[in-house]
């Protein structure tokens, strides 16, 4: 083991610790809408700067074991991966401080009705963040390609819970302000899924050197 | 789409110190205006693979070689080959400057002198040009006359590359030639290579793996006499096919 290996780990320890604080972030900002708990939603949005200031100290390092080590190779490809990782995981967190945030708006008013779609997306996205981790630490596998696929089933449920509000709001005009919100929250999880696309395409790159993104993966084997 | 060209065809080639095998049974093209850097632990193979493209190694006694190597489609080891000839169109610049104890003048115009070129104002434009391209000019023109062991380092160092672009070669060979510069002029150094690519092909064994990264377009991964891996260098240093590539590269051998 070699004092760069050390400090290779440490940054992949520091990736995962974002991960883990983005992933409660989402958990938790879903979890405040849902039970209308807006304590918690609270705690999510005085959170973020927690997950900001590591995004900043993974960005920071990452850039000084370029300079100090001048990377080759695989270690290059997982020091610019962590650099675009750790970007999308903080935007994650930002759309998770944009849920509580209507979360906490939404609890104020009475409840439209249940959740059904917006629960169904935040488990699958959740799982996709979790996945993208996962593979960023075991390297190789089918996961990211597994987290791509699931990203379509995200989409589709943003469209319904679109279409279902949408003829809640044709039925009942009053309710637009409130159906709007949800919709949004919608959008957020969607964009998470995202975010979760990307990693999993740059996980891809960091194990096989090769740039998937903007390709139809199916045909990527 | 343009065809490579490819200057020296390398084939089946081994070299042997006496009975050690010091270099394996290597195949591999070296395209035209383009450089080339050979890489890998000492005693790899990789200088004495840069020297057997000149023939250098004959002046090792015991040396012999099994192959082919193709310059400009001729044999290089074909009982015909004029030596000296060959050397000076696949010239050579070491590790350590070793300019001629002589003027920096002489130094540049020995090669051309005894090729029989007597002219006084020929033999001057000669000098001036190499100088010119080995980016020495304005630093030694109002010193012609001074010996050339007397400048830096670094300047030595182009003194020896203008002497062997005096021989308008077609190949420049490097063995190491910044590991004894400080960084600066090791900059200057790469710079002139890039510069001097248009014109001659270069072949550069470095132990100096940022130094291949930054100025090569091809690079070879040589371990214990054979070619591990050969290809574009931005593949090499991103993403090495080959494993033993990976860790070497990575600081991870051995």
């Amino acid at each position: 083991m070699t004092i760069f290996d050390d400090e290779l780990k440490e940054l992949r320890t520091k990736v995962l610790k974002l991960g883990c604080m983005v992933e409660n972030a989402i958990h938790d900002s879903v979890k405040a809408l849902v039970e209308r708990d807006t304590e918690l939603a609270r705690e999510v949005v005085k959170r973020d700067h927690l997950i900001n200031a590591m995004d900043v100290g993974i960005d920071e390092e990452c850039v000084r074991l370029i300079a100090l080590r001048q990377p080759m190779a695989r270690d290059l490809r997982f020091i610019t991966t962590t650099m675009k990782v750790t970007t999308d995981l903080e935007r994650m967190g930002d759309m998770a401080v944009n849920i509580a945030e209507r979360a906490i708006e939404l609890n104020q008013e009475p409840q439209l009705k249940p959740f059904v779609h917006i629960p169904k997306m935040a488990e699958i996205t959740q799982s996709m963040v979790r996945d993208t981790l996962d593979a960023f630490v075991t390297g190789c596998s089918r996961l990211p390609y597994e987290v791509i696929r699931r990203d379509d089933e995200v989409d589709d449920l943003t469209v319904k819970n679109f279409e279902e509000l949408l003829s809640f709001m044709l039925r009942d005009p009053k309710i637009i302000p409130l159906a709007v919100k949800r919709t949004y929250i919608a959008k957020y999880l969607e964009r998470i899924a995202d975010h979760a696309t990307n990693i999993a395409e740059m996980i891809i790159y960091m194990c096989k050197g090769k740039i998937i993104r903007h390709m139809d993966i199916s045909e990527e084997k | 789409m343009v065809e490579k060209k490819n200057i020296f065809e390398i084939n089946n080639f081994s070299i042997f110190y006496g009975d050690f095998m010091a270099v394996k049974n290597i195949t591999l093209n070296i395209e035209a205006n383009k450089i080339t850097a050979i890489i890998g632990p000492s005693g790899c193979g990789k200088s004495t693979l840069l020297r057997s493209l000149n023939r250098m190694n004959d002046l090792i006694l015991i040396s012999r070689v099994v192959g082919q190597v193709l310059f400009q489609r001729v044999d290089i080891y074909d009982k015909d080959t004029d030596v000296i000839e060959l050397r000076r169109r696949v010239g050579m610049v070491f590790q350590k400057p070793n300019p001629f104890p002589s003027s920096v003048y002489e130094n540049v115009a020995y090669g051309p002198k005894i090729r029989g070129i007597k002219k006084k104002s020929r033999l001057d434009e000669i000098v001036e040009n190499a100088l010119v391209r080995a980016d020495l000019w304005k630093e030694v023109k109002d010193k012609l006359n001074e010996s050339g062991m007397s400048l830096s380092g670094g300047q030595m160092q182009r003194l020896c590359i203008a002497r062997s672009l005096a021989q308008e070669p077609e190949v420049m060979l490097f063995d190491e030639p910044t590991s004894a510069l400080d960084p600066i002029s090791t900059a200057h150094i790469e710079n002139l290579l890039k510069e001097l690519q248009k014109t001659v092909t270069i072949v550069i064994v470095t132990h100096n793996m940022q130094q291949a990264a930054r100025i090569s377009n091809y690079t070879a991964f040589m371990y214990l006499g054979e070619l591990v891996e050969f290809g574009d260098t931005d593949s090499i240093f991103v993403n090495p096919y080959n494993k033993l590539t990976e860790e070497y590269i990575t600081g991870r051998f051995g």
